[in-house]
């Protein structure tokens, strides 16, 4: 029987302890006509043989494809220890670590994680994870409002330079308790903030403002301006970073004239989860100290033995819904734990020189991929500002038949941004990592040029 | 044994230079306003100091790979290799999210099947797999619940009934939700007050959520009475999936009554825990939610060869409550679910149940052939059952906690101990179906053997664990003196 050890032998003695015939009595207490189930529409047992060979026909499928694809999920090596460390069954296979004498090698990942994490973002406190970026973003909204004890109104300002789907998210998980979102548009020759829009809620009450670092379109916004008009303005700043780009870019802790960022999330994707089709990846979440009993999710403290010895365990857990329930700070429990594993071996391989040298390469291979583009007849840059790895462009003919095509020559050639955004018609956002090399950037400019004349030939 | 942090083996100047580009083109069209002034403080180390340290550090955990790990309501059960090996094929970890449909047939093609698996085993209409954990499956159920009120127009109804033996997840999850929680008493025997059940509902409810069998180890006897009472007012019912390992295929939520479940994947198909997650809180709806699912959701156009996967959204579900990640949930992890569901096919689901409560009241009968308590003698044990060291408490005065810490050093992860709250002094132990009957012989004899330790020597048990890499921590301190990064290691990026 599959991953079940009896021999008939235990059954029988097992059966004989407990004093029943069968282990269907051990279902009596359960009202019969509940008990006659048909499971006929799913399939017989498969052997490990034949599942291997049907995913592995079905991986081969999903394979291939020159990916210049970026919009919040992006290609970077990880390195062979990562994944190799982190799938041995000790991480794998353990539980939440309740019990911190015997999970001290996960809860001291998490430490090294917090440390990392709160250097990378120049923060004063990182939780242990949330889902993802989205979800991470919905927490910050729920902690803004009950960090922010000055704001009535219950009112948070998102950009619509956010990630389209992060907003929806952050909708969704929100809607329910009163939170009103106002959006702010964009400035539409440099893509950042729309400021007059901005300048329209000077005065009111808000809670907090949402600042993309990178934003969606991959440009910089003046993160310094946005968070000091948040704080002037009695707002929380709510940061959203792409953690990479934090190798290169002022961090959160540091932004505006005063002690920095509120709060901040972002995707941990970049620090060595794969793209898996949208997941497992990571919610980062960190803010300032003052926060730290609004924040949501575990947190993990150094401490000592009876001993003397150093060691982990889980902290403030009052916050939390095991022990606070309906006035928990979330709902969270499971985070995810593994990826944050992997991403914590991930920062120990690379250090601070190999993350700066990654982000740095993206930078300059966006660049490059963005100068080979543009050179074709009709391909143009739609913003003007300083941008991280991810570049909006506008394409001379019908953006989403053109990403068909480009997917046919095995190129997959970015974002059609027209479903998300009026006035973005025919325009991709592109994405070039340090994956990508010259000869890379060489073969989706020579589709792209294909594709474009042959559809100004059809029309 | 302890082992320092990966900060304190970090030498100024020393790479794992390999894993990334060796130099950093420059990037002068970023505003230095923009650019950060010092280096992140991250550590200096060679690839094999990485791997050596978090090798040492994996060794100081206790998991299913090298331990028993009865904790009760985690289902922590063997997790088959093949899910892993399988689900990280490259063709599947390269995909990117947003690459089109037509180059995600493969993956689709799983997520689709394990949809229709998945629907059938739970009796439901549909699944949707893109909640993250069961705590968002949850809040996807309250939420669609709500949404079905509302669009009925039926507004008022903001009160969601909680069982007091629920987990801490239910009444936080209807909080977020924007609902109030009433709380209903259990009985003698385990099961809810029906009486007080009666007086609970009205036409505020919006709905009950449920765990069946409940986190006290028994199958809610009167669940047919239950969904009657509360679709009789109104309200919808809610199944959390918690211990839905104890009756995979042997029962169904839907047959009982239920209009909506969340299953945790990384529980019942393994998918495994990962020292905390990630999970996987796919739910299933009955045919009054089906119109309120989250997207995505895989869509099949055609039969058999001719099959195409496409993801369902907004267009092909107007009244859905929306998308709740940014991509596809943990996509990674629905396809280790897929692999086990496939190596256990139908007989194999049900066996799941049959062995897990086998393994189950088999442990209970020894344990109280063994001379100890359980908390509800007169039930069957689902795949959970609660001992209580109330009497050991009172004469000797050794708590759930000494002899959880003590099981440690016999080489045992402890139970899921002081919960449910109801019970004092409670060890809720739940064997899983994978564990052989030496393993549970094993368990017995360390809980005998720790019974004669508080009956000669209490003091040593109170100083457990002393066999652990660390012994008992100081809590209290940790939460009073936060410390919760390491500071020589961010103050100049050193």
């Amino acid at each position: 029987m599959p991953f079940i050890p009896h021999t008939e032998d235990d059954i029988r003695s097992m059966l004989a302890t407990i004093g029943v015939d069968a282990i269907d009595d051990l279902f009596d207490e359960i009202d019969p006509s509940l008990r006659d189930v048909r499971l006929d529409s799913i399939p017989e047992r498969a052997s490990e043989q034949a599942v291997t060979r049907l995913m592995g026909e079905r991986a081969a499928r999903d394979a291939g494809g020159l990916c210049f694809i970026g919009a919040g999920a992006y290609e970077h090596h990880i390195p062979a220890a990562v994944w190799e460390l982190t799938t041995r069954g000790e991480f794998y296979s353990a539980y939440t670590p309740y019990q911190p004498e015997a999970s001290q090698g996960t809860l001291q990942v998490v430490y090294e994680y917090q440390t990392m994490m709160t250097g990378l973002t120049g923060m004063d406190v990182a939780n242990a994870s949330l889902y993802d970026g989205a979800s991470a973003l919905a927490e910050a909204v729920l902690m803004a409002v009950r960090a922010n004890r000055r704001s009535k109104s219950a009112r948070i300002l998102m950009p619509v330079s956010v990630h389209p789907f992060y907003r929806q998210v952050a909708h969704n998980i929100c809607a329910n308790q009163g939170i009103t979102f106002e959006t702010i548009g964009y400035d539409h020759a440099t893509g950042r903030i729309d400021e007059a829009a901005l300048e329209r809620w000077a005065g009111e009450d808000v809670t907090a403002l949402v600042i993309p670092q990178p934003n969606f379109f991959g440009v910089l916004e003046d993160v310094d301006r946005l968070t000091d008009w948040a704080q002037d303005n009695g707002a929380l700043a709510i940061g959203v970073v792409n953690p990479l780009s934090l190798a290169v870019l002022n961090e959160p802790g540091r932004w505006g004239a005063g002690e920095g960022a509120d709060i901040v999330v972002g995707e941990g994707q970049p620090l060595g989860a794969p793209l898996a089709s949208g997941g497992p990846y990571f919610g980062i979440l960190c803010c300032r100290k003052k926060h730290v009993r609004q924040m949501p999710g575990r947190v993990v403290g150094r401490t000592q033995d009876v001993d003397g010895r150093t060691g982990y365990v889980l902290t403030l857990q009052p916050r939390e819904q095991h022990i606070r329930r309906s006035k928990a700070t979330s709902n969270i429990c499971t985070n995810q734990g593994l990826l944050v594993t992997a991403a914590t071996i991930h920062m120990s391989l690379l250090g601070a020189t190999g993350l700066e040298n990654t982000a740095a390469t993206c930078i300059a291979n966006t660049r490059a991929l963005v100068a080979r583009l543009t050179a074709i007849d009709g391909v143009e840059t739609v913003f003007d500002g300083p941008a991280f790895h991810e570049t909006v462009l506008r394409l001379p003919v019908d953006a989403e038949r053109a990403l068909a095509a480009l997917a046919e020559h095995g190129v997959f050639g970015g974002l059609s941004l027209a479903e998300f955004y009026d006035g973005l018609d025919n325009t991709v956002l592109v994405c070039a990592t340090e994956t990508k090399t010259e000869a890379d950037l060489d073969t989706y400019a020579d589709a792209l040029r294909d594709v474009i004349a042959a559809q100004a030939d059809a029309a | 044994m302890t082992e320092k942090l990966i900060f304190e083996h970090s030498r100024p100047g020393r790479r794992a230079l390999a894993q990334a580009p060796a130099e950093a083109p420059a990037i002068d069209d970023i505003p230095a306003a923009l650019r950060r002034e010092s280096p992140v403080g991250l550590p200096e180390a060679s690839e094999m100091d990485v791997v050596r340290h978090y090798t040492r550090l994996s060794q100081l955990n206790f998991s299913i790979d090298t331990h028993f790990y009865p904790l009760g309501s985690c289902t922590m059960k063997h997790n088959p290799r093949a899910c892993n090996t399988l689900a990280s094929l490259p063709g599947f970890l390269n995909r990117h999210p947003l690459a089109p449909a037509s180059h995600g047939q493969g993956m689709m093609a799983c997520l689709y099947e394990l949809q229709e698996m998945l629907t059938t085993v739970t009796g439901m209409e549909a699944v949707s797999l893109t909640p993250m954990a069961g705590a968002q499956g949850e809040f996807t159920g309250v939420a669609m619940i709500k949404a079905y009120h509302d669009a009925r127009g039926d507004s008022a109804r903001d009160e969601i009934l909680v069982p007091d033996a629920a987990h801490g997840t239910n009444p936080a999850t209807a909080v977020m939700c924007g609902c109030k929680v009433v709380e209903i008493p259990t009985d003698a025997d385990g099961d809810v007050d029906i009486a007080a059940l009666r007086d609970a509902v009205s036409e505020r409810t919006a709905g009950i959520m449920l765990t069946n069998p409940s986190t006290l180890g028994v199958f809610e006897q009167d669940i047919l009475e239950i969904a009657e009472i509360v679709h009789g007012a109104g309200g919808l019912l809610y199944y959390d999936g918690a211990n839905l390992n104890a009756i995979l295929g042997k029962v169904r939520p839907g047959d009982m009554g239920f209009d909506v479940i969340h299953m945790n994947l990384h529980k019942t198909f393994s998918t495994p825990h990962g020292g905390g997650g990630p999970g996987s809180g796919a739910v299933g709806v009955g045919k009054r939610l089906r119109d309120f699912m989250p997207i995505p959701v895989v869509g099949r156009d055609g039969e058999g060869d001719e099959a195409t996967y496409r993801w369902l959204t907004e267009k092909d579900i107007p009244n859905t409550i929306g998308r709740l990640s940014a991509f596809m949930g943990n996509a990674g992890v629905l396809l280790r679910a897929y692999v086990y569901a496939r190596l256990l096919g139908r007989d194999g689901m049900t066996r799941v149940a049959e062995f897990a409560t086998l393994n189950s009241n088999y442990l209970m009968t020894r344990l109280r052939e063994a001379g100890f308590d359980l908390a509800f003698p007169e039930r069957r044990a689902s795949h959970e059952f609660i001992v209580t060291l109330k009497r050991q408490k009172q004469q000797l005065d050794v708590s759930a906690t000494d002899v959880a810490k003590r099981l440690l050093d016999y080489g045992f992860h402890a139970p899921t101990i002081y919960f449910p709250l109801l019970v004092p002094e409670c060890f809720l132990i739940e064997p899983t179906e994978s564990e052989s009957k030496e393993t549970l012989d094993a368990f017995v004899d360390a809980m005998v053997s720790i019974w004669e330790e508080a009956r000669t020597d209490a003091a040593t048990l109170k100083e457990a664990p002393v066999k652990l890499p660390v012994r008992r921590l100081d809590e209290v301190a940790a939460a009073k003196n936060l410390d919760l990064k390491h500071e020589s290691a961010t103050a100049a990026g050193a």
